[in-house]
């Protein structure tokens, strides 16, 4: 398969004559670089270039003077396809900023690449912990979500009514392997007990024998350390071999709402989940999600969506302040700044590379409870901002003092 | 309780069922793409994508026409072959003359743009179907709880699979598509349309593949990815069977299926990797497959 490079390259602003001095090269340029063919595409995919410009144009860009370009690329979930992307940017294409890269063994690529080459990375999609843990960068922010922030969310819930005993159904890549880890730990620590697990491939078709697996196991909850077009397949099969009726539960640590649509309500109903943003929550987050779906086939934004949207805001507004866009420089300047915007609401970026904002406990609506579409979620509880992702002094991050 | 390398044997039993239905799947795919290579010689990189338009075809008969899986059943394998045949006529019979090259070009360059075009249109997460109400629920065999329509699947791809061979192996008109494919010119001379038959033939390899699309769409997602993903474990299974081996793909195919279903079990990472290994010792030891002739 040859590199796909897309070369939907999109000038947005040519703004005024006289660039800025220290704005490298005059333009302040965005590669988004994420799954575009495959199981995540839906998620990520072009829905984050459409966030990415919304963003730029939402921040008044052109009115600024500030030229603004964004590409975007497909890895294809492969790591060293993804490194040579990176690469290709930052020395022959200059771009400045890296965004989203869902598919933790890519992020970890890009993170390793964009330290070396002093340049930004701001990661929405991707999930493993060990982005703000051990593998913390100077250049790299945390937008979203992660592995912890899942575990402790929809763990914890689990545990808490009543399910302790678990078996684990795990994408075999880093971020499988986070998120089976941190969930493990949130079970060991409330008392339950982990009775096994299974490592599939990445984009696993037929889950039947794994299921059969996690049956014979007995365990009371099963746990799908996995994402996208893996996790729908599971719940779908799980449905068929008479799982949830034979008395065990499923655990979905990581769904995404464009899971749940591919899923359909009459199985994806009672599920729980955690996210850190639902379109249907408030009044901005509903109208950004109309003006999103018009632009996007109708695919209403998921939280990696919103991320792209909220970080690419914060990343212009440090760009500004500095007037320039040296890779650890504006990240710093992004620690410094408090955030705002009508997605997360206020919020912060900490030390480690971590922005903090409020998550959500959801539950999948019952197919009579959903009066419009996309209208998928109830929302059970919001977990403080301060309670939501790993304590900064628990991840092993060098920076943190 | 008696095991095998630590594997309850009641457990062993379910794991071989579910290899023989993913086996079904890979045995009635490379049927079609055996009975196109060995009849018209044609490498058709275009099956996982006709795999797929079949399963697509259940979803928009349920949800446009508002008729079940059994209707989908005869309609998506009736839409798609002519789908085929249209492009047989079309496209591919000006390159019968040339090297297989330029099919597998064509045909692969085809998969990718009717891929392309349902992504853009349907998205990657895929569709839901639902398991016909007359199959839904599942019986209970002692050693596992066997879905109905899981049941359903082997025993239909069976007789599938069986009366393709029967009759390309044993009945007269399976003697002229072979005798066509040997020397077209003086089957012609007998009076036979060898054209025709020849588009009928694509068309109905295609038809194979759509069918297996809409007994697909109840246990995957109906999604655009899902022929690109199975098709080269299918091209696997072809050539560890045998290029242009009729029973050979169906016996490869069920038996492979087993073989990964095993590996789930014992080794659960390499089970998307022990086809190819597989294919790869075939290949040094008997070179033109397990049941292939070399020419």
């Amino acid at each position: 398969m040859k590199v796909k490079q897309l070369a939907a390259a999109v000038t947005l602003a040519l703004g005024a004559m006289g660039a800025q001095a220290q704005v490298s090269d005059g333009v302040i340029k965005i590669g988004v670089l994420n799954d575009q063919s495959s199981l995540y595409a839906d998620l990520a995919g072009q829905g984050s270039v459409v966030a990415a410009r919304m963003a730029v144009e939402d921040y008044g860009a052109a009115k600024k003077g500030m030229k603004v370009e964004i590409i975007s690329a497909d890895h294809q979930n492969k790591p060293d396809l993804g490194s040579q992307v990176a690469r290709q940017w930052y020395d022959v294409d200059k771009v400045d900023v890296i965004v989203d890269v869902p598919n933790s063994g890519v992020a970890l690529a890009v993170n390793q690449i964009t330290r070396d080459k002093g340049k930004a990375f701001l990661v929405s999609g991707a999930a493993s912990a060990d982005l703000t843990g051990k593998a913390c960068s100077p250049n790299t922010i945390h937008w979203t979500y992660d592995t912890w922030m899942l575990a402790n969310g929809t763990g914890n819930a689990i545990v808490k009514t009543g399910g302790d005993s678990w078996f684990f159904l795990t994408a075999d890549y880093a971020f499988g392997h986070a998120l089976e880890r941190d969930t493990e730990a949130v079970v060991t620590k409330a008392g339950g007990k982990v009775l096994g697990k299974v490592r599939h491939p990445l984009n696993t078709q037929d889950f039947s024998s794994f299921l059969l697996q996690a049956q014979s196991s007995k365990a009371k909850i099963i746990g799908l350390a996995n994402a996208g077009g893996d996790t729908t397949n599971a719940i779908k099969q799980a449905a068929e071999f008479g799982i949830v009726k034979g008395g065990q539960n499923l655990a979905g640590l990581l769904v995404f709402l464009t899971d749940v649509h591919g899923l359909g309500l009459q199985t994806a109903q009672g599920l729980i989940l955690t996210e850190t943003f639902y379109w249907d929550r408030t009044p901005e987050t509903r109208a950004f999600a109309k003006r999103f779906q018009q632009a996007n086939r109708g695919i209403y934004p998921t939280m990696v969506h919103a991320g792209v949207y909220s970080s690419v805001l914060h990343y212009l507004k440090a760009v500004e302040a500095l007037k320039g866009d040296e890779g650890a420089k504006v990240i710093a300047k992004m620690k410094e700044t408090p955030t705002e915007d009508p997605l997360f609401g206020k919020g912060r970026v900490r030390q480690d590379g971590r922005k903090v904002h409020p998550a959500y406990l959801l539950e999948v609506k019952k197919p009579a409870e959903s009066k419009y579409p996309y209208d998928y979620y109830k929302i059970r509880a919001e977990i403080p901002a301060d309670q939501a992702f790993r304590p900064e002094k628990d991840g092993g991050c060098s920076l943190v003092k | 309780m008696t095991e095998v390398f630590g594997v309850p044997t009641q457990a062993l039993f379910g794991q071989l069922l579910i290899g023989l239905i993913n086996g079904s799947f890979y045995a009635l795919l490379s049927l079609g793409l055996a009975v196109i290579f060995g009849l018209l010689n044609i490498i058709n990189f275009t099956h996982g994508a006709q795999y797929m338009l079949g399963a697509f075809c259940a979803y928009f008969v349920l949800h446009k026409l508002g008729l079940g899986y059994w209707w989908s059943l005869a309609i998506a394998p009736l839409a798609v072959g002519l789908l085929g045949a249209v492009i047989e006529r079309t496209m591919l019979k000006p390159l019968y003359k040339l090297d297989h090259l330029y099919g597998l070009l064509l045909t692969f360059g085809l998969a990718l743009i009717i891929q392309g075009i349902f992504r853009n249109e349907f998205g990657s997460s895929g569709l839901p179907y639902p398991i016909p109400q007359e199959l839904t629920g599942s019986r209970n065999l002692g050693f596992m709880f066997l879905p109905n329509y899981r049941a359903w699947v082997i025993v239909a791809s069976l007789i599938v699979c069986i009366g393709t061979w029967f009759v390309i192996e044993r009945t007269r008109l399976g003697a002229y598509l072979r005798a066509a494919t040997e020397n077209p010119a003086l089957v012609q001379a007998f009076g036979i349309n060898v054209p025709r038959m020849i588009t009928l033939t694509y068309g109905f390899g295609v038809a194979l593949a759509a069918l297996a699309g809409v007994m697909a769409a109840p246990i995957y997602q109906v999604s655009p990815q899902m022929g690109a993903d199975l098709i080269i474990v299918v091209f696997a299974v072809v050539v560890i069977g045998g290029m242009g081996s009729i029973m050979g793909s169906i016996v490869t195919g069920f038996g492979l299926g087993v073989v990964e279903g095993l590996t789930k079990v014992f080794y659960p990472e390499a089970s998307n990797t022990v086809i190819f290994i597989i294919m790869a010792i075939v290949l040094l030891i008997k070179p033109a497959g397990l049941f292939g002739t070399q020419k």
